[in-house]
């Protein structure tokens, strides 16, 4: 394990956005395995304070490498393209309008649990479609720039879907 | 070898040698150690056979402490003394304490924790605390024969950091290693999943004295990954008492009761509510010391219709938990019971329904999580023999934000994040020539830092003069595996290291500690210097142990010139373990520290190589 290694070297898995998740499952606890502070309860204070940043680096590859988004998001940052998530907030009309509307309808359903599980259905078979997307802006057709843009649609996806999940929670306290 | 010859008998750190290491339940109502001998987890009784030390400690005004079930049966005679559920007030500042207008005690509200005025003076929970685990230490001890190497507390999973770092503190002014805070629902899910080889979803409903925790599992081929965890740090068995106590007061049309009258109507209230575990009626008697008496039947059903708004208080958080890990009721193979208060008949009653099964209720609730906690102390102190390579990942309860415009809470870590987890943030300055700014740290889910939990202020000096926004000040915040956060600057456009002052909205500060352990061995007679010496002498010895094993190991790992520098280290440490001076035990020893931190380093990525090779590698 090096310091300087990108996530994936990190777990020996190759650079792509499809991801074996039952193989990347198995590295991560063979990582831990290795690394996790448990190991080194009662060794010296120095090897107490690598295995944290060890184990903390491995917990934050892990985290990257089995979110769709962020792995993403992390493959674009290591071919040198930033999203600009921060400032670049043009999106096409006809997306604006559509977020609006889930916007609208999650608002409206708010009260109702089963409603918002609907809506929940829905974005998610919405927002796989444009993963399907997104994969074959990575890959076979890469277009880094088009790439980029569909991220940042999958961050407006993402913040809908945490909107309903807290009024889920709301409704369950 | 020199090293021995100053090492007590008993505690020279041989490499091979069975360390002595306990599990502390630290119990709201009850305490509990436990150790494993002979490869089985036990719990430690104390003289008269009782695992269980309740939880109370009594100040007399000799500065004497009477604690446990002695103390207990003291509560209604001296109640301002007798610190009960000092659990609940850890970590907490007065108006976090709920119940406090029939609470006996005479509470002093000071920054970050509240304190309490007793005829020995003021007591911090901290310090109330501590005195419960130097007991349950000295019985570990003297049932093991010698000291220990270390010992793990366990917290509810839903405990803030405030509330951890006052059980570490409580650990240490008891003289403990704490080698790790771990989360009672976990231990229960060791001590439950190693000895049903459990596979698969479990749940864990732990329902103490004075919390409540859900916590979800998923137990697979010697791993346990905690996936999600919620709670309510302030619900307990403490609360059906309390409302049992107010129905009877309220029925019986009692006057205003004294401190010492309110004691005993709470304690007989704890004990009728025990009787109707498995009765259908209980008779609460008592008189009272303004002359009235009471005498009054309750049923059982009167007892879960006036409580079931607190069973049901735990429902909420069960379904979020299970939310939160992406999981459905269906998924859930089995729902391990923890807690003295999971007795309780109607709280069964819900659980089942909400994850239409039986709860598995054949472990002893009082003893399981003393008893995974010793299983894991034992591992976690060395004593790991093949087959103990089990893996444990655990998650912060609550998420970590800072306060930004407006009053609102960036979320910087959220909730149920894998840890050791770290995030860094990065600030700027919004005056021209700013080298100082604060950063408020708070833990909690609601968007308003108003209703978060404050944990820290910190300020950051020393930032290099520039104009406005264009100074780069990246903040990371570290969660280790207690779940204890830490804080660390820099400037990155000039790398300067920003001086951090902390300025903790609770617990302790090191100085105070420091007193606090000073007063005591004083009360005992016993030198503080002389225990200090001691400690720094076996940490120093297991130093060299440990350091030449290492070197023995990997030494190709160093380069002649850094051989030369880590044993130049190691040769003055070992000169100094004989000095009569703790400090400078001390420094040898972070020296040490330093200059084999690369080595360090070195050693964990060829395990890890080896590891992905899939080579096997022989325990560290």
């Amino acid at each position: 394990m090096n310091l300087n290694q990108n996530h994936f070297e990190l777990f020996g898995i190759p650079v792509r956005f499809e991801v074996d998740t039952g193989e990347l499952d198995r590295r991560y606890r063979e990582l831990q395995r290795e690394v996790h502070p448990d190991r080194f309860a009662a060794a010296p204070e120095a090897e107490r304070r690598v295995s944290m940043q060890r184990a903390t680096r491995v917990n934050e590859a892990y985290q990257t490498l089995r979110s769709p988004l962020r792995r993403a998001v992390y493959i674009l940052q290591l071919r040198g393209v930033d999203p600009k998530f921060e400032t670049n907030t043009a999106m096409p009309a006809g997306f604006l309008m559509e977020q609006m509307s889930w916007r609208e309808r999650i608002e409206a359903g708010s009260e109702k649990p089963e409603a918002l599980l609907q809506l929940q259905a829905g974005l998610r078979s919405e927002s796989s479609k444009i993963y399907e997307k997104l994969h074959g802006q990575l890959n076979e057709g890469r277009d880094d720039e088009a790439a980029s843009q569909t991220t940042r649609m999958l961050m407006f996806y993402e913040k809908l879907d945490d909107e309903i999940e807290n009024k889920l929670a709301e409704l369950e306290a | 070898m020199a090293l021995l010859q100053i090492s007590e008998p008993g505690q020279s750190p041989a490499p091979h040698e069975h360390r002595r290491a306990v599990g502390i339940d630290l119990g709201t109502t009850n305490s509990l150690v436990a150790t494993v001998r002979n490869g089985i987890a036990v719990v430690l009784n104390d003289h008269d056979g009782h695992g269980l030390l309740p939880s109370v400690v009594r100040y007399l005004r000799d500065g004497h402490t009477v604690i446990g079930r002695e103390a207990a049966a003291d509560q209604a005679r001296d109640p301002r003394n007798t610190i009960v559920s000092v659990k609940r007030f850890m970590g907490r500042g007065l108006k976090d304490v709920v119940h406090v207008e029939n609470s006996p005690y005479d509470f002093l509200d000071t920054p970050g924790m509240v304190q309490i005025r007793t005829v020995a003076g003021l007591k911090s929970p901290v310090e109330v605390s501590a005195e419960i685990l130097k007991v349950l230490r000295a019985r570990a001890e003297e049932s093991l024969g010698g000291e220990l190497t270390g010992a793990i507390i366990t917290v509810p999973a839903y405990f803030d950091d405030a509330q951890r770092q006052a059980t570490k503190d409580a650990g240490k002014l008891a003289g403990l290693n704490v080698l790790r805070l771990l989360n009672e629902p976990t231990a229960a899910a060791i001590a439950y999943g190693l000895d049903n080889a459990a596979e698969g979803i479990y749940a864990v409903y732990d329902l103490g004295g004075g919390t409540f925790d859900i916590s979800i599992l998923k137990l697979s081929k010697g791993v346990f990954e905690v996936m999600a965890t919620n709670g309510d740090a302030a619900l307990g068995g403490d609360d059906f008492d309390h409302r049992l106590f107010c129905w009877v007061v309220e029925c019986a049309k009692l006057a205003p009761l004294s401190p010492e009258d309110t004691r005993l109507l709470l304690t007989r209230s704890r004990d009728a509510k025990e009787f109707l575990t498995s009765h259908a009626e209980a008779r609460m008697t008592a008189s009272l010391g303004s002359g009235e008496a009471v005498d009054m039947t309750i049923t059982q059903k009167d007892f879960q219709d006036m409580t079931r708004h607190l069973v049901a208080k735990t429902l909420g958080p069960a379904r979020k938990a299970l939310r939160d890990a992406g999981l459905d009721v269906a998924d859930v193979k089995g729902v391990v019971m923890v807690g003295g208060a999971t007795r309780m008949p109607h709280v069964q009653q819900s659980v089942s329904e909400l994850f239409r099964q039986t709860p598995l209720t054949n472990l002893d609730p009082d003893k399981v999580v003393a008893l995974g906690a010793a299983i894991q102390a034992n591992v976690l102190a060395g004593n790991r023999a093949s087959g103990d390579d089990w893996l444990l990942l655990d998650v912060i309860p609550l998420s970590l934000g800072v306060e930004t415009v407006g009053g609102l809470a960036e979320r910087v870590i959220p909730r149920n994040s894998t840890i050791p987890v770290a995030r860094a943030q990065e600030f700027t300055t919004y005056k021209d020539g700013q080298t100082a700014m604060s950063i408020h740290v708070v833990q909690g889910e609601r968007e308003l830092v108003a209703d978060c939990r404050s944990l820290a202020k910190f300020e950051l000096r020393g930032i290099p003069p520039m104009v406005a926004g264009a100074a780069r000040i990246r903040v990371t915040f570290q969660v280790d595996a207690d779940g204890l956060l830490s804080v660390s600057a820099r400037e990155a456009t000039t790398g300067v290291e920003a001086a951090i002052a902390v300025k903790p909205s609770y617990g302790l500060s090191d100085e105070q500690i420091t007193q606090m352990l000073k007063d005591s061995f004083d009360h005992a007679k016993e030198d503080v210097h002389l225990r200090a010496l001691k400690e720094q002498q076996v940490e120093g010895g297991r130093m060299i142990e440990a350091t030449e094993a290492a070197l023995r190991e990997d030494t190709d790992l160093l380069s002649a010139q850094e051989l030369a520098a880590v044993r130049a280290e190691l040769e003055i440490l070992r000169k100094t373990l004989s000095c009569a001076d703790h400090r400078t035990i001390k420094s040898a020893i972070e020296r040490v520290n330093r200059a084999t931190e690369t080595f360090a380093g070195r050693r964990m990525d060829r395990s890890v190589k080896r590891a992905l090779a899939g080579r096997k590698v022989e325990s560290l």
